[in-house]
């Protein structure tokens, strides 16, 4: 246990001194302000853009913005945030694998499993912490301007996308494994997003997709239920644990 | 006892098959020099008896316990420097030393101590800069000193003076002798001076086979030839000594070789006093491992 809890303190000192928690940061903290100032400032330049709209034959009347505006916001701005995040963190692995300083620890007779579980914590922990983040600062802002209880199932919809999130983290950590490079990483994680992005078109097959997740807009203005996400939160949940069970045997038989 | 023994030991990267068949035998408290040409495949063997490497065919153990690839708890008696350690770069010496010292569940108190002698036993006591700046000499240094934390039976080193210059080589040797006296030292190398000045064993790799192995001692008695060296003041002396002798080879000058049993030696200095030929010196040739692996190269 104490070699887990150094190993994450290890990945934790790497995130704060190589300044990627900062960037991290400033990012989530960056889209926790400009999802509610985006909303904000909506009809300020509805307003500005009104004679130019009315030219092309559009007038503008009075735009109203509530706090669904700025969750719409919020679930516009999140991908990029974790784009964001799995382009920083994609070498978390491959980096000790080409600086060859996993070699030293694991020749110390380092159980190979904690190398995955550390590293994954780690991701799972500046995930969550930048999300909740982005989230706290977008919800107080709302409350200041607006009002929160308009958005319906909001915790729902929240919850759904932060577990989409650990889902690509998953992905990113498998992929880890499987490929000596980061490169290797983005580009299996992002095919296989894509790739679970288009069947999920089809409405029959989205409801069990991962992806779905992602549609947070559908459950804040209470036009889908609660009950058809819980086929894909399952599915969610269980190809994401699944991906960093078989990424143990895997990595415990990688050539380093 | 054997500290580390190696049995049939296969391995091939695509077309090529680098080890066929090694075997090798590390004895306790020895400092081993692992010799062989660059790409002979000593990074290879040294990587499957740390079990990062899975190999096509053989057995390894060390200190009895055989080696499995993937899962490796024989890696506890075992200390590791590869050819070019490399750190995290953000922590400093010590924060490294704790961190290898907490990821083997080492007791707190034996790690602050052991980090404290070992940085002092390598001279980077003073060092509080991060490991991002060292020099690679620092960090061979530091090297040894994650590898001697554990207290290791068994100190594998690969080429660990290569890239150093005179003054960084003599003080990793000096290092790795004072290690000898705690643990047995496996030392892979193509600088042969540095075998010859520390190692008490010695196994050439050729071909990916051992082709000779054993004490450096008995190597040396067992490859001795019976050579002389003679060297006389004048040419015109060692002109006598070469029409007397026919089977003397000249080698320059005014030196000359003799490869003869020893009657032949006591016939040319009897030849000698009785001529009052001046020799400057006169010496059995002792074979150095330089001559032997070059010998065994073109073999």
């Amino acid at each position: 246990m104490r070699s887990l809890l150094a190993l994450t303190k290890k990945e934790l000192t790497e995130q704060l001194r190589t300044g990627k928690l900062a960037i991290l940061g400033a990012v989530f903290v960056l889209f926790g302000i400009m999802n509610p100032a985006i909303a904000k400032l909506t009809p300020l330049l509805m307003e500005i853009l009104s004679d130019t709209l009315s030219g092309s034959g559009i007038i503008v009347t009075e735009v109203t913005v509530t706090a669904l505006d700025s969750w719409m916001q919020f679930f516009k701005n999140i991908p990029m945030g974790l784009i964001l995040f799995v382009l920083l963190e994609g070498g978390i692995f491959t980096k000790e694998y080409q600086s060859g300083t996993l070699t030293l620890s694991l020749s110390k007779g380092l159980e190979r499993y904690k190398v995955v579980v550390a590293k994954s914590a780690t991701l799972v922990l500046l995930w969550s912490l930048g999300y909740w983040l982005c989230f706290g600062i977008t919800y107080t802002y709302n409350a200041y301007f607006w009002d929160n209880t308009i958005a319906k199932n909001l915790i729902f919809s929240i919850l759904s996308w932060w577990i989409f999130g650990l889902w690509v983290i998953s992905l990113s950590v498998l992929f880890s494994v499987l490929s000596k490079q980061s490169s290797g990483v983005l580009l299996g994680t992002g095919g296989i997003v894509f790739g679970t992005y288009l069947p999920g078109i089809l409405p029959k097959i989205n409801e069990y997709l991962p992806t779905r997740l992602t549609d947070g807009n559908s459950l804040i203005y209470g036009l889908a239920d609660t009950e058809s996400y819980v086929s894909a939160w399952i599915i969610t949940i269980a190809t994401g644990l699944s991906c960093l069970a078989v990424s143990i045997p895997l990595f415990n038989k990688k050539s380093l | 006892m054997d500290m580390l023994t190696v049995c049939g030991l296969r391995k091939r990267f695509g077309d090529k098959e680098v080890l066929r068949g090694l075997d090798m035998r590390v004895p306790e408290h020895s400092v081993f020099g692992f010799i062989g040409k660059n790409g002979a495949g000593k990074t290879t063997t040294m990587k499957a008896v740390l079990g990062l490497l899975q190999a096509d065919a053989g057995e390894i153990t060390v200190n009895g316990e055989p080696v499995v690839y993937g899962h490796t708890p024989t890696n506890r008696f075992v200390g590791y420097l590869p050819d070019v350690p490399e750190f995290y770069p953000f922590m400093t010496a010590p924060e490294y030393l704790r961190f290898c010292g907490e990821i083997t569940e080492m007791p707190r108190s034996e790690i602050q101590a052991r980090v404290k002698e070992l940085l002092e036993l390598v001279g980077l006591s003073e060092e509080t800069h991060r490991i991002k700046g060292f020099s690679r000499g620092m960090k061979q240094r530091l090297g040894i000193a994650q590898a001697l934390l554990n207290r290791p039976k068994l100190l594998i080193c690969d080429e660990p003076t290569s890239a150093l210059d005179p003054v960084g080589r003599k003080e990793i040797l000096d290092i790795l002798l004072a290690a000898r006296k705690q643990t047995t030292v496996l030392f892979s190398t193509h600088i042969l001076s540095d075998v010859e000045r520390i190692c008490t064993d010695v196994a050439f790799l050729r071909d990916g086979v051992m082709c000779i192995q054993g004490k450096l001692s008995e190597i040396k008695t067992r490859y001795r030839r019976e050579e002389y060296l003679f060297e006389t003041e004048t040419s015109a002396s060692a002109d006598a000594l070469l029409t007397a002798f026919p089977q003397m080879q000249s080698d320059g000058d005014r030196r000359l070789i003799l490869c003869a049993q020893e009657h032949t030696l006591f016939d040319v200095l009897r030849f000698v006093a009785e001529q009052h030929i001046p020799l400057l010196r006169m010496e059995r040739a002792e074979p150095t491992l330089e001559s032997l692996f070059i010998e065994e190269a073109k073999s």
